[in-house]
Order: structure tokens, then sequence, then C-alpha cells
């Protein structure tokens, strides 16, 4: 043994055990009270999004289809036991991608038929597209009402799916960008 | 009427019959009976028949006749039944260069386009290699065009094997799916666009017909009987590259089809090319319709690449002809 502390952490899919994940380790580089603090960001970007999601808890859901593309050959969608999978259960919001499980192909014609409300990328995958007019000619995502109403929201990959401090904050930019925001919502992570 | 003409006719009229079909079946519910209504009235999914379905239809049609119809020239040309498409370095290279996109550019600094001119450049550039190595003395050695070619291939494979390596998680899954080829990014300007390469090489490769018969007699039997043996190979290489070419960068590395096809056209009804060429185009035409209806319907909502369907569903399929006409087949 080399004396190295080997930390064994899962892959978190929820704020419960991101959070124990960040306090993991934060203990293990010493540096807990700091582990602590980000913690209590987390926690009231957390009670934010939880007040948000109460207030319309009775209001009928948007469906979101998280589009993972890299250039126009083939169009994958990223649907349950995903991390932004989970950040679609988190933010209330239905996966479009149906009963796909892990990153799949979808036919144009089932995007059609899912008839989601608004898109969800990655940054750099608007961009191997061409940005948000690249994005409808691909087939079939202009005629969904997502893609008649423009919308769609684009956040950084590590950001929406790294389930690290920022993760409430990532939520929050979803939220915003699936309820509250129209047209092409651009998540800053500010 | 010859028993040949007949096969023709018969594929001719399966064509649109294949085409109607899978028009007709998909993911998105729409009864077949209704299709003229929806288009006539523009009902609920008229935008899923006209901009989806349509055009994936006519651009899998394309695609397996230039595909089947290169793979029919290049088993003339070389007097080899396993020359396939691939042979003259035009798929590794065309795959080479999509995967060089995928991994190291990756940007969308060409929009929806930069993929596949970084894969139809690329496989021309390959196939251009090959031509020169083998050329020499104002001639170009059959022989060496299919040891260059072999060689090049495998440098172009190492190139993507490497690109593999290099290439994260979610590349490694466009990468996939782009080398074993599907029509998921069929739309009306991509079919615009391969349409006319289509056609060049398509009547380019089927007027050389003639020619290769003799070339069947072997290369100086040909060259005796009056063949320019040159031009043929040069207008043959040249078409197989523009249409293979077009064919991976619209849709990928299908593999199987160019394959199979010409040899199945040979066991139906003889070796003669100008029965050969022509239905070979037609049958590929309608096997990867029917192949890509069957990807894109088996695992709904998801689909599974269309490479994979022709070997699964074509290999047995010709082996079950191997074995029954085992005594008829001659090349």
């Amino acid at each position: 043994m080399a004396g190295v502390t080997v930390l064994l952490l899962k892959e978190p899919r929820s704020f419960e055990t991101a959070k124990q994940r960040l306090l993991m380790i934060g203990k293990a580089v010493g540096r807990k009270k700091k582990a602590v603090e980000l913690m209590a960001a987390l926690d009231a970007d957390i009670k934010k999004l939880e007040t948000k999601l109460a207030a319309r808890k009775d209001e009928p859901k948007q469906k979101a289809l998280f589009l993972y593309l890299r250039g126009t050959q083939t169009t994958l969608v990223l649907g349950t036991h995903t991390a932004p999978g989970a950040m679609f259960d988190i933010v209330d919001a239905e996966n479009a991608a149906g009963n796909i499980k892990g990153n799949k192909p979808m036919t144009a014609e089932a995007v059609i038929a899912a008839q989601p409300d608004v898109y969800v990328l990655f940054t750099t995958g608007l961009e191997s597209i061409g940005g948000g007019d690249g994005l409808l000619k691909l087939p079939g995502l202009a005629h969904t009402p997502a893609g008649q109403n423009r919308r769609v929201v684009t956040l950084d990959g590590q950001y929406l799916s790294g389930f690290g401090p920022r993760c409430g904050r990532a939520a929050l930019d979803l939220f915003r960008g699936i309820y509250e925001k129209d047209g092409h919502f651009i998540a800053t992570g500010e | 009427m010859q028993k040949r003409t007949k096969i023709l006719f018969i594929l001719i009229g399966l064509l649109p019959i294949s085409m109607g079909i899978a028009a007709g079946i998909g993911a998105y519910q729409i009864l077949p009976w209704r299709i003229p209504r929806i288009l006539f009235f523009r009902e609920e999914g008229f935008a899923v028949l006209v901009h989806v379905r349509f055009p994936r239809v006519v651009l899998s049609a394309v695609v397996g006749a230039m595909l089947a119809i290169s793979g029919a020239t290049l088993q003339g040309i070389f007097r080899n039944p396993l020359a396939d498409p691939g042979l003259i370095g035009v798929t590794a290279g065309a795959g080479l260069g999509a995967t060089l996109w995928i991994v190291l550019v990756g940007g969308g600094a060409l929009g929806i386009w930069g993929l596949p001119i970084a894969a139809f450049a690329c496989g021309m550039l390959v196939t251009v290699s090959v031509w020169k190595i083998a050329e020499g003395d104002g001639k170009v050695s059959t022989l060496t065009l299919l040891l260059a070619g072999i060689a090049l291939n495998s440098f172009a494979g190492a190139g993507i094997g490497l690109m593999t390596f290099l290439a994260d998680d979610e590349q490694l899954r466009s990468l996939t799916f782009w080398l074993l080829g599907g029509f998921g990014g069929a739309t009306w300007p991509v079919v615009f666009v391969t349409l006319p390469l289509a056609i060049i090489g398509l009547w380019v490769l089927s007027r050389q017909a003639a020619a290769l018969n003799a070339m069947s007699l072997g290369e100086s039997e040909a060259y005796h009987l009056g063949v320019s043996t040159e031009i043929l190979k040069r207008w043959s290489v040249f078409g197989v590259a523009l249409t293979v070419g077009a064919a991976v960068a619209a849709a990928g590395g299908i593999g199987f089809v160019g394959l199979v096809v010409p040899h199945l056209l040979r066991l139906l009804g003889g070796a003669d090319h100008r029965y050969v060429l022509p239905g070979s185009a037609v049958g590929g035409a309608i096997l990867l319709v029917a192949a890509d209806l069957f990807s894109r319907t088996v695992v709904v909502p998801a689909e599974l690449p269309v490479g994979i369907v022709t070997a699964l569903i074509g290999g047995p399929f010709f082996l079950w002809l191997l074995i029954r006409f085992k005594r008829e087949v001659f090349l």
C-alpha cells in the first residue's frame, strides 16, 4: 500500500447522493468546512426549487426531450438511467424519450409522435449542428410543439449532468428553461 | 420473353411496391389507405409523411442502388466474387473522414454538411491515392489496384481504430452508428444533394456493361476483343468512387448490399453484365428500403443501425441461395 486514500463513490442521480458525495470528498481532502458551505448553498438552491415545484404541482407537466447531438447523422436521445433523465424527474418534467433506457438513437417520426414541448441540449451539442436553425433542419424536429415554438434549453454538459455542488442551480436553470421561459433559453450557470 | 428480361421487369415492379409499403409503416401511426387523403387534404400526419418518411425511403432506395451497382462493377473489373464497393478504399476513406470529423472537429463549422463533406472528400482522396499508386506507364495494373486498395483500406481502418480509441463515450456512440450506417439523417436536402451524384454514377457505370462482359474473359482477351481496358477501368473506378462516396456520406458505411445483391442477380439469371448491372441497382434499392423499414420499426421508438440489419437478414438468405443453387453458380 502506498498510503494513498482511495475513495469509491457512487455516481449520484439525486440531490441526496450528490450531497453525500460532496461531504465524503470534503472530508477526504480535509476541506470539510468548504464542503459544508457548498452544501448550504446547494440546500438553498434546492429550497428555491421546491418552492417553485410546490407552486405548480397541480399544473400539467411539460414534455422535455434531451437530444444528444454530435453532427447530423444520428439523433441520440437520453432516456431513463441517465443524468439528464434524472434531472427531468427532479424538475417535474416528463421525459419524451419514453421507455428508452440510456442513450439511443430515436427515429424522427417517433420524436414527432412523442410531441415534446421543449428540447434540452448540451451547449456543445447545439454547436455541433450549427445552432438553433441547424437543429430544426434535422429530420422531424421542426414538426413538434417544441420545434414550432422554437423552445430549446441549452446547458453546459457537466453543469447539467455532473450532480456536483452546482446541481441545485442547474436544476433551477432547467426548471426555468422548461416552465418559465419561451424560445431559446441559454443557462449560463450564473 | 427472356428469363433475364422477366427478372428485370419483376424487380422494377417490386421497387415501387416496396417503397409504398415502407412509406406506410413507421413509429408514427398512419394507416396506409389514408395516405392519399392525408397528402391531398394535408391532414394530421402530413409532416411525418412528407418531411420524414418520404425522404428516408427515397434515400435508402438511392443508396441501395448505388452500393449494389458498384459492387457488381468491381466484381466484374477484378473478376473476383469477393470484391465489394469497399475494395478501392472509398468506404474506409469516407469512414476515416467521418470519424476524424466526429472526434477531432465535432463542431458545427459547416453546419449539417460538415460530416458528409468530410466523409466524401476523404473517400475520394483515398481512392485517388489507390489509383495513383497503381498507375504507371499510362496503364493501371488491376492487381496493384487491388493490393493498393487493400493496403490503404487497412491503413484507414487503423485510423478509424485510433479515433475510436480517442473518442469519449458519446462520440463512440455516434461513431458506431455512423460506421454501421443508417438513414436517421435523411431529409430532402440530403436527397437532393445525393441524387445528381447517383444519376451521374449510375449512368457511367451502366454504360460499362458490354466492356465488363469482355473483361470476364480476362484483361488481355478483352483488350484483343477491342475493349480499351484502361478507359473501362478509369470510368469504373470513377463511377464507383462517386456513388459509394455519396452513399457513405449520406448514410454511413452500410456493408453487405454491394457484395450480395450482384451475386443474387447472377444466381437468378446469369452473369451477363447488361442484366446484372441494372438488376443490381434495382435489387439493391429494394433490399435497402426493406432493411431500413425493419431497422426503424423493430425497436420503436429507437432504431437499429441498418448495416446490422442487412447482414442479419441478408447473410442467412444468401447462404440459403448458395446451398440451393450450388451447382448453378457461375461467375
